[in-house]
C-alpha cells in the first residue's frame, strides 16, 4: 500500500460516489412524483431484454478463442447449463449444474 | 410482520445461487485484498458501500497506485454504467416501495437486479418487501464473504477456481426464460449483438458503454415496430 489512509478513504469515497452515481441517476432524473417521457417508459419495457443479454457477453469477455483452451469449457458449461433449462426449467438445478461441470472442466480437465 | 416473513421466505430460494458464489467470489476478495497488506476493514467497508463487484477489485489496483480521485471517480462511472441500464428498468416497478427504495437503489448490483426485474414471487408476497429481501440477502453474502476473507487471509486454502461461473449460469438461464416469456426476440438477440460486436471490435477494456450506446440506438430505430408489435404505449 502506498497511499496514506486519508488518501486511501477519499479514492474509496470516490469510487462509491461513482457507483452510486450511476444507480441513484435513472431515479434523480425521472421521479415518481412526475409523469415519465414515453420515450423512457418505452425503454422501461424494452431495455431489460436487451440488458440481459449484454449481462451474458460481459461474463464470458476475459474468454480468447485464439488460444488454448479457446472458451470450450465455457461453451460446454453454457450448453449442459442451456439444455438443462430448456428441459427441466428448474433455475436452481441448472445453475448447480452448470457451475459444477464448469469446476470440474477448468480444475482437472483443461489445466 | 408475517408480511415480511413471507417476503422472506420467497425471496430465499432465488438468492441461493448467488449465496454459493458471493461466499466464495467475496472470500477471493478479501484474501486477494489481504495478500497486498490491507487490513480487513478494507474489504469489510467496500463491500458494504460500492457493492459491485468488478469494481471493488479494481479499486483494489487503484489503492496500490499513485493518489488519482478523478480518476477513480470516473472509471467507476464506466465500469459501472450499465446500471443507467437497471435504473431505467426499474423506475416502475420500484415506484411505491416507500423507504425501502433507497436501500433497492443503493443495492442494486447485477445479481440482485437480474433476480428483482425478471422474477415476480408467488401470489400474496409482497413485491416491495420481496426485492429488498433478495438485494439484502445478497448484500449479506458479498459482506460475510468479503470480511472473512479479509479476516483470515493467507490461512484458507481451497480450490474454488470456476465458482465464478454460477454469474454467467444465472444470466443464461434468466435470458432463456425471458426467451422463452416474451414473443418479442428483437431486443435480446440486439443485445447480444450489439455487445459482442464492441466486445470483438473494441476489447474487454473499453467494450461496455458502446455496446450501451449500440443497444439504444437500435432500441430508438426500432421504437415504431416494437411498439406496434407489443402493444408498448
Amino acid at each position: 500500500m502506498t497511499m496514506t489512509t486519508g488518501q486511501a478513504v477519499i479514492t474509496v469515497a470516490a469510487v462509491v460516489l461513482g457507483t452510486m452515481l450511476t444507480r441513484f441517476l435513472p431515479f434523480l432524473l425521472f421521479p415518481a412524483n412526475k409523469p415519465t417521457p414515453k420515450y423512457i417508459q418505452y425503454l422501461g419495457k424494452v431495455l431489460p431484454c436487451a440488458v440481459i443479454g449484454l449481462l451474458v457477453v460481459y461474463c464470458l469477455k476475459d474468454i480468447s478463442l485464439l488460444h488454448w483452451p479457446y472458451g470450450i469449457p465455457e461453451a460446454i458449461a453454457i450448453g449442459v447449463t442451456a439444455l438443462l433449462h430448456w428441459w427441466k426449467r428448474n433455475m436452481l438445478l441448472s445453475i448447480a449444474a452448470g457451475t459444477l461441470v464448469y469446476m470440474g472442466l477448468v480444475q482437472f480437465v483443461f489445466v | 410482520m408475517n408480511q415480511k416473513r413471507a417476503a422472506l421466505k420467497a425471496a430465499f430460494p432465488y438468492t441461493l445461487p448467488i449465496c454459493a458464489g458471493f461466499t466464495f467470489l467475496g472470500l477471493a476478495y478479501g484474501i486477494y485484498m489481504n495478500s497486498m497488506g490491507f487490513s480487513f476493514v478494507y474489504p469489510m467497508l467496500m463491500s458494504l458501500l460500492i457493492f459491485a463487484g468488478s469494481m471493488e477489485f479494481v479499486t483494489v489496483s487503484l489503492l496500490v497506485s499513485s493518489f488519482h480521485p478523478l480518476h477513480a471517480f470516473l472509471l467507476a462511472l464506466m465500469v459501472n454504467a450499465r446500471h443507467l441500464f437497471y435504473g431505467i428498468s426499474m423506475l416502475d416497478q420500484y415506484r411505491g416501495t416507500g423507504k425501502k427504495k433507497f436501500y433497492l437503489i443503493f443495492g442494486m448490483c447485477d445479481e440482485s437486479f437480474t433476480i428483482n426485474c425478471y422474477n415476480d414471487p408467488p401470489a400474496g408476497v409482497d413485491k416491495g418487501w420481496f426485492m429488498f429481501f433478495v438485494t439484502l440477502l445478497n448484500h449479506c453474502y458479498w459482506f460475510l464473504g468479503s470480511t472473512l476473507g479479509g479476516l483470515l487471509g493467507s490461512l484458507i486454502h481451497f480450490n474454488t477456481e470456476g465458482i465464478n461461473f454460477v454469474m454467467t449460469a444465472l444470466f443464461v438461464v434468466i435470458f432463456m426464460d425471458q426467451w422463452f416469456h416474451q414473443k418479442e426476440h428483437v431486443p435480446a438477440i440486439l443485445g447480444v449483438v450489439s455487445s459482442t460486436i464492441c466486445l470483438v471490435g473494441l476489447g474487454s477494456g473499453s467494450f461496455i458503454v458502446p455496446s450501451m450506446i449500440l443497444i439504444l440506438l437500435g432500441l430508438t430505430l426500432l421504437r415504431g415496430r416494437l411498439q406496434k408489435e407489443e402493444g408498448i404505449s
